[in-house]
């Protein structure tokens, strides 16, 4: 049979093969936190705030449940103190980025995470990866995609697809946690858009 | 042209041709001609022993063959005449022409060419009798200076495709696996992993097609290894290639070069050339009915792409950002099918452990780490290079007995394996045996060989520093711990090198460590820290007097060190007042130099070019500097 | 470079959407750097949206989206230059040519990048400029190396 059963914080859950620990637990209405995760688009595994503990064969590890396969009889624990103290420590990362997210802010409250842990980043931009994968996997328009790599990372437009597609679409505004993106559009639409409609 | 081969006996027939050809007792001239030596000159050097053979008339009579590295590329360019293996080192074309009139013409040694022990100043004639090389074992590396890499004849000469025709005909796919898996070979690229064991999980995945890849991104910096081994012997790296195709089922496979190694790529794609001529890769290889075909991929300069399913995205066209595991490249890989993806050096050992057997490779080496392995042994160390040496060797014995200690008197501080993922080892364990679970234990790991020799002038926070700031510009940037976690830890490193340290820093650096190791999404990621922890752990002083003496202890971070010419030494040269880019120095003939220090940007440049039988220039730190004596006592008097 | 030769490249690896990194490598070798133009060409031969390949001609280093200088100046900053003293090497050159790594000065004279690891450890600290290796490098020997190209 597909059916795989597992345990989440002490709760039998029924699975299926091939579900992720995070599609489970959803499931059995038990709640792990995520910020890249959405239900329309593949796994992205970029946040790890989802990572829980996982226990097999005797022995315990951290693994990120959004991408983590389901296995029979897995126990797995949503909260320790191991997995709250990074789940921590990557909010004040974000913290350092975006510290006025409504997102983060709530999900601060629940791990104790101190806004002013790092020195500030000039970006808001938290990297969840939501407009680029929501435009590309949904729409298939790819008016916004990732440029560079690490540390010089940044979401962009392009001005030629976003110009004539977005202010129709805009699916993806709500979807941004720091509303880096909709700042990122209406810079893009100043500097780069070639005109109005009727000069073009 | 080569002619095809379709047989065993066909091939076993050309190589006899080739070796009745080749009469051992001909001289034959040997030059290294890595890209390494290229820097050293070696072009040159070959162009004037071409014009020595045609003005002497020798071309016919004397061969002259330009091989790989040798690995003893502290004294490049390397020649070597054979029959009797005379050994010259650092020649230059101005050599060349002693070297035909004395060595070639009349049998006579040039001396000055010579090896030279640095102790008892004997000289050394014989290639093998050099120190350097006595204490290795060249099973892999050691076929480079025999051959010419774009030469399948070379090739053939020396044995190669021997084990090819005895795995495709005298064994089955599982009989090779057993053989690779009983021979314990472990991964050579970083991971370790028994590489028979891994070839069989890509055997028995299901699906179609499988392939087979050859990583050769070696990104550590510091390492050139695979570099060496891909210049040097091409045939080697596609033979084991072949082996491994023939196991796993694979008929397609990739190899993967960095496109900052040219020459790699080019000598690789004239072997792979020459040996679709003589149908040693295409349809049906020598009758075997297995048909095997290979492309060449370069890569664009991402060092994450060393990691195995950042590499496969990259073969794929796509941006090299690793995804998680499970599932593995031997279930799911390259286009969702079964790859089995292994380094250069694993690659190239196979050939090796098919002709000679599991059991010979399992007789060298320690418990759990057999045969051999190739390190670069670089930094500060007298003979820099490449060397081959049975695991379990101490690392006593690689660094002082083979690489010659450190130059210039200087002490031993610690060696850096591993790379970017490793770590760094400190003085009281350089007994250790050198092999994979050691080295981890001791806080390092073996990486693809990189040995990165420190000495006392070594910052170890700077170290820690360097390696995350490397991993900063090389993270793929898709996951927050790696992304922003090293960031940070690279924003408190610089500052504690530049003198802007506090209390907390030390341990905010470590929840930052269990950050990345725990929660990345790749092994760049998850291994980054243990530069920083390693350092931390056998260095731990240097940190805080960094942090709360404001002390560089090995006087190198630039912002924690002040200059100071010593007045009791100081000569008044005028040296250092000229070369000195801000003119910062006040002095004159017969007048002791002075410092500004308000002036003074700390370039180094008066250390570097002060003589040194005055050794006048101090470096200062952590404590200050003392005032400018006064002008009356700056006059030399002699 | 005119669309005619990149649709010859293209041709060359067989208008595989795989061979992009491929593609672009030769581009970048011929033209020294990749126009926009030409990344919309590849765009539309290979049907690989233009999102993508501008991640891919900005994350891998091979990849300029700039012109480079006449003297690409390419300094190894690999662990054993590194302890030999490379840092002071780079911000000598930094300082002698006014630029930062990943630039170009003003006369597209010099491009400046780091290189991690050329493999010439022995000669370090090491310096390739056009193709050539300088070695043994120093603060104090640095600004005459530099001045013998012009």
């Amino acid at each position: 049979m597909n059916d795989i059963l597992l345990q989440i914080d002490g709760k039998e859950v029924q699975a299926k093969k091939g579900m992720t620990v995070l599609e489970a637990a959803r499931r059995a209405g038990i709640d792990i936190p995520t910020l890249c995760y959405h239900e329309k688009l593949e796994p992205f595994g970029g946040c790890r705030i989802c990572i829980v503990e996982a226990e097999s064969g005797g022995s315990t590890k951290l693994v990120v449940s959004c991408v983590y396969p389901v296995e029979e009889n897995l126990v797995v624990r949503t909260r320790s103190e191991k997995a709250d103290r990074i789940r921590k420590t990557l909010l004040e990362l974000l913290l350092a980025h975006a510290p006025d997210s409504p997102q983060l802010k709530e999900l601060a409250g629940v791990y104790g995470a101190d806004r002013d842990r790092f020195e500030k980043e000039a970006s808001f931009c938290i990297h969840c990866g939501l407009c680029v994968r929501y435009c590309a996997e949904v729409k298939k328009l790819h008016a916004v995609g990732f440029v560079d790599r690490g540390t010089r990372k940044e979401i962009s437009f392009i001005p030629e697809i976003a110009s004539t597609e977005c202010k129709n679409c805009m699916e993806c505004f709500p979807l941004c946690p720091t509303s880096y993106l909709q700042a990122a559009f209406v810079l893009t639409e100043a500097l780069a858009f070639s005109g109005t409609p009727s000069e073009e | 042209m080569m002619p095809r081969l379709n047989s065993p006996a066909e091939l076993e027939k050309l190589r006899k041709e080739i070796l009745s050809k080749r009469d051992p007792n001909k001289p034959c001239i040997t030059l290294c001609s890595g890209t390494a030596c290229h820097a050293t000159g070696s072009k040159e050097v070959a162009l004037a022993i071409e014009r020595e053979l045609e003005k002497h008339r020798l071309t016919e009579k004397v061969d002259f063959r330009r091989t790989g590295c040798h690995g003893f590329c502290e004294k490049g360019p390397i020649v070597i005449i054979f029959p009797d293996e005379i050994c010259y080192l650092q020649v230059t074309p101005e050599d060349v022409p002693d070297i035909f009139s004395l060595t070639i013409q009349e049998k006579k040694v040039v001396d000055r060419l010579l090896y030279t022990d640095p102790t008892t100043g004997e000289k050394v004639t014989c290639e093998s009798d050099i120190p350097f090389y006595t204490h290795q074992n060249r099973l892999v590396f050691g076929t480079n200076q025999k051959i010419d890499p774009t030469s399948v004849e070379d090739y053939l000469a020396i044995g190669g495709f021997q084990a090819l025709v005895k795995a495709l005909f005298a064994m089955t796919p599982e009989q090779v696996i057993k053989e690779v898996k009983e021979s314990r070979l472990r991964g050579r690229g970083g991971g370790g992993f028994p590489a028979g064991v891994k070839w069989e999980f890509a055997r028995n995945a299901p699906g179609e097609p499988k392939y087979v890849v050859v990583n050769c991104d070696e990104g550590d910096p510091g390492a050139y290894m695979d570099r060496s081994l891909m210049e040097g012997n091409p045939f080697g790296v596609l033979e084991g290639l072949l082996i491994g195709a023939y196991a796993i089922g694979a008929r397609e496979g990739y190899i993967y070069v960095r496109q900052e190694y040219p020459l790699a790529v080019k000598n690789l794609g004239i072997a792979i050339r020459h040996a679709e001529e003589c149908g040693l890769l295409g349809k049906n290889i020598l009758g075997s009915g297995f048909d095997f075909t290979i492309k060449v991929h370069r890569g664009a300069g991402a060092f994450v792409c060393g990691e195995e399913t950042a590499l496969l995205k990259s073969l794929e066209g796509r941006a090299g950002e690793p995804r998680p595991r499970p599932p593995y490249p031997a279930v799911k890989g390259l286009w969702d099918k079964p790859t089995n993806i292994n380094n250069v050096e694993t690659w190239a050992t196979v050939p090796l452990i098919i002709s000679k057997g599991a059991g010979f490779f399992t007789s060298i080496g320690t418990e759990e780490s057999k045969g051999t392995k190739i390190f670069s042994l670089v930094g500060k160390i007298a003979n820099t290079g490449l060397v081959e040496v049975p695991m379990g060797i101490t690392l006593r014995d690689i660094i002082f007995r083979i690489g010659g200690g450190i130059p210039g008197g200087k002490q031993f501080k610690a060696v850096q394996t591993g790379g970017p993922s490793g770590g760094c080892i400190p003085e009281k364990l350089l007994d250790l045996a050198v092999g994979f679970d050691e080295l981890t234990a001791a806080g390092s790991m073996m990486g693809s060989g990189g040995m990165i020799v420190m000495d006392e002038d070594t910052c170890m926070v700077d170290v820690a520093r360097y390696f995350i700031n490397f991993l900063t510009d090389e993270s793929c940037g898709k996951c927050l711990p790696c992304r922003e976690g090293l960031r940070q830890m690279h924003k408190i490193l610089t500052n504690i090198t530049e003198g802007k340290g506090k209390e907390g820093d030390i341990e905010l650096l470590e929840v930052l460590s269990e950050t990345a190791i725990e929660a990345s999404l790749c092994a760049l990621g998850k291994t980054a820290p243990n530069p920083f922890l390693s350092t931390l752990r056998y260095f731990r002083e240097e940190y805080e007097a960094h942090i709360s003496e404001k002390r560089c202890v090995a006087l190198s971070c630039k912002e924690l060190i002040a200059y100071y010419i010593d007045p009791e030494k100081c000569q008044a040269c005028m040296i250092c007042f000229k070369k000195c880019p801000v003119e910062a120095i006040d002095g004159a003939r017969k007048t002791i130099h002075i410092i500004d220090q308000e002036k003074c940007t700390r370039c180094n440049t008066c250390f570097e070019v002060c003589p040194s039988k005055f050794a006048a220039v101090r470096k200062i730190s952590g404590e200050p500097v003392p005032p400018p004596i006064p002008e009356e006592e700056r006059m030399i008097v002699k | 470079m005119n669309n005619e030769r990149i649709d010859q490249i293209i041709a060359e690896h067989q208008g595989e959407a795989s061979s992009l990194i491929q593609v672009l490598l030769e581009i970048q070798s011929e033209n020294h750097w990749l126009p926009r133009e030409a990344l919309e060409r590849v765009g539309e031969k290979l049907q690989v949206p233009l999102s993508l390949i501008r991640h891919i001609a900005t994350f891998y280093k091979a990849f300029s989206m700039v012109p480079k200088g006449r003297h690409e100046v390419h300094i190894c900053m690999g662990t054993a230059c590194h302890v030999r003293g490379a840092k002071r090497v780079l911000e000598t050159v930094e300082d002698l040519t006014g630029i930062k790594p990943g630039e170009t000065d003003l006369d597209l004279k010099f491009s400046l990048d780091t290189v991690n690891c050329l493999g010439c450890c022995a000669l370090g600290p090491v310096m390739e400029i056009n193709g050539k290796t300088h070695g043994k490098l120093s603060t104090a020997n640095t600004a005459d190396v530099l001045k013998s190209y012009d």
